[in-house]
């Protein structure tokens, strides 16, 4: 079996115990996957894993196997055009020193698409209802999970907001 | 880290095979992965049970069984938990991040460890549970988020899981599997207080596996539960205190009540006592307090976590406060 990562195909490690995340960023030089904590309590090292934000930092790279792995490098076009979440994080200073970024492009693309299957937060107060409304409060629960310790969260929560608004459009 | 072999489990009878010969059980790892990596816990060979079949689906009773290895998100979006289990639901995401919550497993999350920080500082700090004898750093350090119930001279740490109290208020049953065949154990049986022996945490026996998760059929006052946490920050933060609630109330009366209670104990803590002084009595606050003070009578303060008591009583008064007005 093989990992496909960003649409390639890759071996897992021979050595079990390295993470998903050390796969990617020292041997499979993919370093835009940032390392925080390496405990599970940053989001900084969030990636797609079939489809679903994972913590790379404690998925051991073999239970990859046979799964499809998205990273942020995969993310603007061929052309070098970047994704409408890129765009959006730029124009709405959803950043200072960049390193909990793709973190927090991955968590939130996955997110709208749980938002869009209608799965619920700890915040939607309906649980039985169907799609919950997108509130502010809405994205910063269901963000909680990539923090940003330059505090540029206020600009992330604004780029996202734009991203869905587009979306839905 | 030690080294060690990792297997995906074809199947069960596969996964039964490689625990008996010693193999430790990888569920999504989110625990497992920092414990191993923190050198807390060491493992030669992990199989991953994550990948064997996970459904969610209604018994012949009306109740749901769930496969271990069900994904908490999995769970807490499926329609049936919403509709019939709220408490379930809003439980499973309070808990941890929603990464997080996607990587983890039903079955890990029940086996989950405790947070306590000497437990996780294999360098700095004494642990009767990490090292049986050792002594406990937690006695006399930072232990705002401890136990004051159920606790022992030895051990004074709190189950982290927000998911297991509302199974304890659901009554369910976990499913186990291991060399001697199958049982089933009351989730509030499961877990077992340190008293001498920290060290142990549950009843699972060496090579067993847990492979569901039962609930019976929802109750009326199941139907009408919540699950309200209060943290030191309002998401992805363990819990200091939390609270499942369920009530049912005719003519003016409560004829079923439930609750659970989180952070306070080394197992998630049904409130039996309290469930009981609640039969047959109004719904007001004055008479949801008394009941909690009932269940909290045992409740012993550590030097940094004295708060937890009346926290726990207010915010039981305040969810059931909010069930029993939804419903007037
Ligand atoms: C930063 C952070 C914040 C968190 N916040 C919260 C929170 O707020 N609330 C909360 O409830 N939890 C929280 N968690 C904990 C999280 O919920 C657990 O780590 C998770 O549920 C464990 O599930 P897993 O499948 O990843 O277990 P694993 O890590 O794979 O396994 C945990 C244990 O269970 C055993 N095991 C797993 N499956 C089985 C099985 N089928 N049979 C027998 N043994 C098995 C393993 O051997 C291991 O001992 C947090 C975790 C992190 C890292
Ligand atoms: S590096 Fe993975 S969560 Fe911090
Ligand atoms: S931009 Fe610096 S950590 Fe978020």
């Amino acid at each position: 079996m093989s990992i496909r990562v960003n649409g390639m195909e890759v071996l897992p490690p021979d050595d079990a115990r390295v993470s998903l995340l050390d796969h990617l960023r020292e041997h499979l030089h993919l370093s835009g996957t940032k390392k925080g904590c390496d405990q599970g309590a940053c989001g900084a090292c969030t990636v797609l894993l079939d489809g679903n934000r994972v913590l790379s930092c404690l998925t051991l790279a073999a239970q990859a196997d046979g799964s499809n792995v998205q990273t942020i490098e995969a993310l603007a076009a061929e052309s070098g055009a970047l994704h409408a979440l890129q765009r959006a994080f730029i124009e709405h200073d959803g950043l200072q020193c960049g390193y909990c970024t793709p973190g927090q492009i991955c968590s939130a693309i996955a997110m709208a698409e749980e938002l869009r299957r209608g799965d619920p937060s700890y915040v939607t107060l309906d649980l039985a209802a169907g799609p919950p409304v997108v509130t502010r409060a809405e994205i910063r629960e269901r963000m909680s999970g990539n923090l940003c310790r330059c505090g540029a969260h206020n600009g992330i929560v604004e780029a996202i907001e734009d991203m869905l608004v587009e979306t839905a459009a | 880290m030690t080294p060690f072999g990792y297997a995906r489990a074809a199947d069960r009878a596969d996964a039964l095979a490689r625990v008996g010969s010693g193999a430790r059980v990888l569920g999504g790892g989110t625990n497992l992965v920092d414990l191993l990596r923190q050198n807390v816990e060491q493992a030669s060979e992990l199989v991953d049970v994550s990948r064997l079949e996970g459904a969610i689906r209604e018994s012949d009773d009306g109740g749901l069984l769930i496969d271990a290895s069900v994904r908490n998100a999995t769970l807490a979006a499926h329609p049936l938990v919403r509709h019939r289990y709220p408490v379930l639901a809003r439980a499973l995401l309070a808990g941890a991040s929603a990464q997080i919550r996607n990587m983890a497993t039903v079955g890990g999350n029940i086996l989950q460890r405790t947070r306590c920080m000497y437990f996780y500082d294999v360098e700095g700090a004494r642990c009767n549970k990490r090292q049986p004898g050792a002594g406990c750093d937690a006695m006399d350090g930072f232990n705002r988020y401890h136990a004051v119930l159920g606790a022992s001279d030895q051990c004074i740490a709190t189950h982290p899981s927000d998911m297991c109290v509302a199974l304890a208020m659901l009554d369910a049953v976990i499913h186990l599997s291991g060399p001697d065949g199958e049982r089933s154990v009351p989730l509030t049986d499961f877990h077992v207080l340190p008293n001498a022996t920290p060290q142990t945490e549950t009843v699972l026996k060496p090579g067993e596996l847990i492979t569901g998760v039962e609930l019976p059929p929802p109750s009326a006052a199941v139907t009408h539960s919540e699950y309200r946490k209060v943290r030191d920050r309002s998401s992805y933060a363990f819990a200091l205190i939390s609270v499942a609630g369920g009530l049912a109330i005719a003519e003016g009366r409560i004829t079923e009540a439930r609750i659970a209670l989180g952070g306070v104990a080394a197992k998630p803590w049904r409130a039996t006592r309290a469930e009981t002084a609640l039969v047959c009595v109004a719904p007001t606050p004055d008479a949801f307090l008394a009941a909690i003070r009932e269940e909290l009578v045992g409740a012993r303060p550590l030097s940094g976590n004295g708060f937890k008591i009346g926290l726990a009583e207010r915010t039981v008064v305040a969810v059931l406060g909010a069930l029993a007005g939804a419903r007037a």
